[in-house]
């Protein structure tokens, strides 16, 4: 069990098992909106569901439309549970959260980035800040 | 981030949910982006227009927001799906739900640009006054070209910005933060508008910070490659602004192998059967140039080319369009290339283009394989 403190950008609790990259991700043009896969074959991810995931990434590029990308996703019930950028909460991801209510945290910058992919699920407190990632 | 008592009464619902919701955007981005306060905005600049982009969830988001928000300050929106001047094989649920996107920003107050580049067909604020600017390219050219201060907004932060006529004050926003800390060094030659596509989509993925220099490389380069450059930057990364400025600083190589690999990437066909021109829409000064390289000769293929309607009508006035109708190109206006639901891989097999914005979208949403080439080699190749 690891705990890490972060940054709210948008409140909220939430679990779920972690999905994370190191690549950013643009949710317009890389992410089917009906069903949550990520469909760009130059992404790591490619062939993943963010459905009830909990996304790590570092942050979202390229269309603006991203923010209703995210709404897309939580209308169909495919999205993130919740999600956390690691290297900084980008405009688009943060106000598609703030709509879809989908809790969002930064990793603190003066903090080491941990090996997401060693752990296996997160649980989120998106009211003190406190990631919990453990591994099941 | 600080809210004066007024901004605080708004975000608890004091003057309407849509205000409120309006205020829990502009303050998650606030967070996101450290800012301390809000400030003013003299312009925006609204993305997320086309239904082929929105979606039915986000027709329905307008459609209630807008039973109560209008709009404070001048507002100008993107492309959206179509010409709806021209006849269409769309669904008649595609047209509906369009117009219905189109009914909520009216509500709302937008001016009906349906256009891509507000800077080329709006007398836009002076020069270092602060907008609110969605949509990538107008981001990027707003504060690379114009002057002006926005951050890449998204759809949603500049509707919320719309509605109060605010913005955070944060990242590009700042003076310093526009000074760029890192370069671009170009080691290869840049010729045409496409490799300056290529150029900018290279930078976009490789460059984390908000503003990059690209020297002296940008000086003195025409609007079409300006434009082809800023477009590429900000499909491909989080960066919004370039400067001309030769810093000293931390640098990274773009030569023949990195434009090979965007083009290895993005080049995913030999041919097509369609020309699509116009990703960002084109200005004047294109289809001039257009007009000039093709002379007496007639499209071989199918040619799309997208503008706003009120550069098609200038475009009118001097004949130009008419010369480009002659040579049997389709002038489509208040639509654009990227993300059309009028370039589907249902009827094309490959889509011929020189905008490097278009060939992602179009590659990796509308699932269309895309054939790059510059615009001389196009008229070139595909005219007679």
């Amino acid at each position: 069990m690891n705990y890490i403190k972060c940054k709210v950008i948008v409140g909220g609790r939430a679990s779920g098992r972690l999905l994370a990259t190191k690549q950013p991700i643009n949710f317009l043009s890389s992410v089917d909106h009906s069903t949550g896969m990520i469909t760009d074959k130059n992404h790591d991810l490619c062939g993943r569901s963010l459905k009830n995931h909990v996304l790590v990434f570092p942050y979202s590029v390229g269309s603006s439309v991203g923010a209703y990308s995210i709404f897309a996703l939580k209308s169909n019930s495919v999205s993130p549970s919740a999600i956390i950028c690691t290297l900084k909460a980008d405009i688009t991801t943060a106000s598609g959260c703030a709509i879809a209510n989908i809790p969002l945290l930064e990793l603190c910058r003066d903090r080491d980035i941990p090996e997401f992919e060693n752990y296996d699920e997160g649980i989120i407190d998106g009211i003190s800040g406190i990631l919990q990632i453990k591994k099941v | 981030m600080h809210l004066t008592r007024e901004e605080e009464d708004a975000l608890d619902e004091k003057h309407g949910q849509s205000i409120s919701i309006a205020y829990k955007i502009l303050l998650s981005i606030g967070k996101a982006t450290n800012a301390e306060r809000l400030i003013p905005v003299d312009w925006v600049h609204l993305s997320g227009v086309n239904y082929n982009t929105i979606g039915e969830s986000g027709v329905n988001f307008l459609t209630k927001y807008s039973q109560e928000a209008s709009f404070v300050v001048p507002t100008t929106i993107n492309p959206m799906g179509y010409d709806s001047h021209k006849k269409t094989r769309l669904s008649n649920n595609f047209k509906r739900q369009q117009g219905e996107i189109v009914k909520a920003y009216e509500k709302m107050g937008s001016i009906p640009s349906f256009s891509c580049i507000p800077y080329e067909i709006f007398q836009l604020p002076d020069r270092e006054h602060n907008v609110s600017f969605a949509e990538t390219n107008a981001a990027v050219m707003a504060n690379s070209v114009f002057g002006l201060h926005t951050n890449k907004e998204s759809s949603l932060s500049a509707l919320a910005s719309a509605v109060t006529g605010k913005a955070p004050y944060s990242d590009l926003r700042i003076n310093s933060i526009r000074d760029p800390k890192i370069k671009i060094k170009v080691e290869t030659e840049l010729n045409t508008e496409l490799d300056y596509g290529v150029l900018g989509y290279f930078s976009g993925k490789s460059v984390k910070e908000s503003c990059v220099s690209f020297g002296d490389h940008t000086s003195n380069i025409d609007m079409y490659k300006t434009k082809s450059l800023a477009a590429a930057l900000g499909t491909s990364g989080a960066c919004g602004m370039f400067s001309n400025r030769v810093i000293n600083g931390e640098s990274i190589s773009f030569g023949k192998e990195e434009a090979k690999s965007v083009m290895d990437e993005l080049n995913t066909t030999e041919s097509g059967d369609v020309i699509a021109l116009g990703s960002p829409q084109l200005g004047m000064y294109e289809l001039k140039l257009l007009s000039d390289m093709i002379g007496d000769k007639k499209f071989s293929k199918k040619c799309m080319i997208f503008c706003p309607r009120s550069i098609y009508e200038k475009a009118s006035n001097s004949g130009i369009a008419q010369r480009l109708e002659n040579a049997e190109a389709n002038l489509i206006c208040d639509a654009c290339t990227c993300l059309s639901p009028l370039l589907t891989h249902e009827e094309y097999d490959g889509v011929i283009t020189n905008s490097v914005k278009a060939a992602h979208y179009l590659n990796k949403s509308n699932g269309v394989s895309v054939c790059l080439n510059d615009l001389r080699s196009i008229i070139r190749e595909h005219t007679k």
